[in-house]
């Protein structure tokens, strides 16, 4: 058996590690929105013998801020503030002077007001079954400590995966949607599933060796879910490699939201949850 | 045992019965057996069960069909606060019968409303060009009386804009309008309260046209041909061949039609079809890669039990796609997303009891009495593992449409697919599993 719990300083580094330059990202950049959230049209295009950059000095002759991205051999998208239905005939015809057999694959106008009620609700939403969760695991676990601590991994994975959103916004100019919205959910349903895995064994241990102390018992927990842990992470692991190598290119960065929720996921469980867990225990007594 | 028997049977029977309606449309089958040639196609059955029709296609979302979503929002600061979300609902369903007239199916007309914001969402699958749609369905709704010019040479001809005149009298002449029943045959019929304004125009009017007939059209369509039975003061009646239903949803939309809501489109969506498709082709290989490194991964590891967990995958993945075809379940991109998670969440059922199975085994247990017990301890944590997950659907499926939360249909669907995976994978990872696992030990 391995003394996990004797490692308690490591893992808070590693998790530190991770967090904090994402929550510094976080503070100085946020997070690059896309246009689910500020307003603003995005146009796909299929064109024939054109750069990009072609298509962004055509455009910008007319509108601002314009964006262009190749985003596969002949498509292009074009972002640009909200069009109303006369510019978007203006801007069609600046496309058919570029190629006039271009074919549009995707036409999105959304309004900035949109884009506030979507983030509010969303914001809501989170809060909402963040609680309900707290609530079902300390209901089922009869006691609070195991809601708060599941809890606490689970805020721990939706800030690495938010951090990471940040960084890759800087370095990559990814935007969050309400896909990354989707996938924040799951990441938090997700971790809650496999810390429960981890807390559920506690539990069922401080039933047969109720003299042990809780250290012992955490560790022995950690041991005894390790492999069932590591082993259904890596299927899922497998699962979402395989949709990042080969699956569309529309649900990529939302497939990598969950790549990198699903391994803190993992992680949280035994190195995040569980050594808060004895924390807990220590400041407030086990009885509590 | 008979029991464990019976289970066997119903498992692949389930299989049967899924098989064939996961299967595709029509599989052609032709072959040569010597000089015999054979051509057939096998056809998939529909299923029509009284109002239970389904035909058993799978139903594709606007992001993989392609479509237009349109958001409108609707002016109603004429309008008295409590009377708000009464008018949106009115208004919501004048936009579907107009979307119904532009024979469009699949669509779904919902309306949203916030603090101060009301909105219509109108979402059309499969519609290349929204802008028909746009300005058949932003229209202000406009409820008219008219009368036929030749009112003598009026009886067997239909009403058209043609061979009817104005009145002059329209909804806004009217309001409060209600489902009423005939006192002498207790027919359907539909009461109404004239306005202030109103009151004069109509009474001179229907005393004009008594034993006459007076027309109602709701946007340029005949909604209604009545025959005015007597001077209308203040209130009235429009009588008509109504069913109670048909006279409610008329009700409904005359009050739409009575109080003006202007519609301002503030969102188009045009979701291309040809993206959508080549993203799902993709992402379904690339699931399918997924799902054979997983089964691979679960064989090497576990061996035969591995081997049990893949064809209760298998089942879990038969199951699925029927329950998607018979509920039915609009298939989107993120809900792709949600059932490959669910895939993952399945196979943990899997690995939670075999590992527990393991240290049963470890223990000196006997194979048969391992299982069992592994079993048993697993449950309490796939349970409550799998409740969490639970309720985190709920709230990003949001099904009572608490207007605090997510509507969106992305995040719908995913929900929704990600909630039937848990619920099948409870089934296929606890009972198919654990009925599999017994009969291969007494086999």
């Amino acid at each position: 058996m391995i003394n996990f719990v004797k490692y308690r300083v490591i893992y808070l580094i590693i998790s530190l590690a991770v967090i904090v330059p994402g929550i510094i990202s976080l503070f100085r950049h946020g997070l690059e929105p896309a246009i689910d959230f500020t307003g603003g049209t995005e146009v796909e295009y299929q064109m024939n013998s054109v750069s990009p950059e072609q298509i962004k000095s055509a455009v910008s002759q007319k509108f601002s801020q314009v964006d262009v991205e190749q985003t596969s051999g002949q498509s292009y998208l074009i972002r640009l503030p909200a069009l109303n239905e006369v510019e978007k005939s203006d801007f069609e015809q600046i496309i058919k002077s570029l190629d006039g057999e271009a074919s549009e694959l995707r036409f999105e106008t959304l309004g900035p007001i949109l884009g506030k009620e979507l983030l509010r609700k969303t914001f809501l939403g989170l809060i909402l079954a963040t609680v309900l969760i707290l609530a079902y695991i300390a209901m089922a676990f009869r006691s609070l400590k195991f809601g708060v601590c599941a809890t606490l991994a689970t805020i721990h994975d939706t800030v690495v995966v938010l951090g990471a959103f940040s960084i890759f916004g800087q370095k990559y100019g990814v935007r969050v949607d309400s896909l990354f919205v989707t996938a924040l959910l799951t990441v938090l349903s997700f971790s809650v599933h496999d810390t429960i895995v981890v807390f559920d064994r506690i539990r069922e241990l401080a039933k047969i060796f109720k003299n042990d102390t809780s250290e012992n018992l955490i560790n022995k927990a950690v041991n005894e879910t390790m492999i069932r842990s590591l082993n259904n992470s890596l299927t899922i692991i497998f699962m979402l490699v395989a949709l990042i190598l080969m699956g569309g290119e529309s649900i990529r960065w939302f497939v990598i939201a969950l790549l990198i929720g699903t391994v803190s996921g993992t992680y949280s469980s035994p190195f995040v949850a569980t050594p808060l867990l004895l924390l807990w225990e220590k400041l407030l007594g086990p009885k509590k | 045992m008979s029991n464990l028997r019976q289970k066997m049977f119903f498992i692949l029977l389930l299989v049967l019965v899924f098989a064939i309606i996961d299967m595709p449309e029509s599989i052609p089958i032709r072959f040569k057996l010597g000089n015999i040639k054979i051509e057939k196609n096998i056809v998939r059955p529909k299923i029509e069960l009284g109002k239970f029709k389904r035909d058993l296609s799978l139903r594709m979302g606007l992001d993989i069909q392609g479509g237009s979503r349109l958001v409108y929002s609707a002016d109603v600061s004429n309008l008295e606060e409590s009377k708000r979300n009464l008018v949106l609902e009115s208004t919501r369903k004048i936009v579907e019968q107009r979307v119904n007239y532009f024979g469009i199916t699949e669509s779904s007309v919902r309306t949203s409303v916030t603090k101060d914001e009301f909105r219509i969402l109108v979402e059309l699958p499969g519609i290349k060009r929204a802008d028909e749609a746009i300005s058949l369905i932003g229209r202000t709704a406009q409820l008219e009386f008219r009368e036929f010019k030749n009112a003598s040479e009026s009886s067997g001809i239909v009403p058209s804009l043609q061979n009817t005149t104005s009145t002059g009298v329209t909804g806004r002449d009217m309001e409060a309008f209600a489902v009423s029943f005939n006192s002498l045959d207790g027919s359907p019929s539909i009461s109404f309260e004239t306005t202030a304004e109103g009151k004069e125009k109509f009474a001179s009017l229907t005393k004009r046209l008594v034993g006459k007939p007076l027309v109602a059209f709701l946007d340029d369509q005949v909604i209604s041909i009545a025959t005015v039975q007597s001077e209308i003061v203040g209130n009235g009646q429009i009588t008509g061949k109504f069913t109670l239903k048909e006279a409610r949803n008329l009700a409904n939309l005359f009050n739409a039609g009575a109080l003006p809501i202007s519609l301002r489109i503030i969102e188009q969506k045009n979701i291309g079809a040809a993206l959508g498709k080549e993203s799902i082709g993709r992402s379904m290989r690339a699931g399918l890669i997924g799902l054979g490194v997983v089964v691979l991964f679960m064989i090497l590891y576990y061996g035969r039990w591995g081997l049990v967990a893949s064809s209760a995958l298998l089942i879990y993945g038969l199951t699925t796609l029927a329950v998607y075809k018979l509920l039915p379940v609009t298939l989107t991109l993120p809900g792709i997303a949600g059932f490959i998670l669910s895939v993952g969440m399945a196979v943990d059922s899997n690995i939670l009891i075999f590992e527990r199975m393991k240290e049963e085994l470890r223990s000196g247990k006997p194979l048969g009495i391992a299982m069992e017990l592994g079993f048993g301890r697993a449950w309490n944590s796939i349970k409550d593992a799998n409740v969490a997950t639970l309720i985190a659907t709920f709230v990003l499926f949001n099904p009572f449409n608490w207007q605090f939360l997510n509507s969106s249909g992305l995040v719908r669907g995913f929900a929704l697919t990600l909630f039937l995976g848990i619920l099948i994978s409870l089934f296929s990872g606890i009972f198919v599993t654990r009925t599999l696992l017994r009969s291969f030990l007494k086999g």
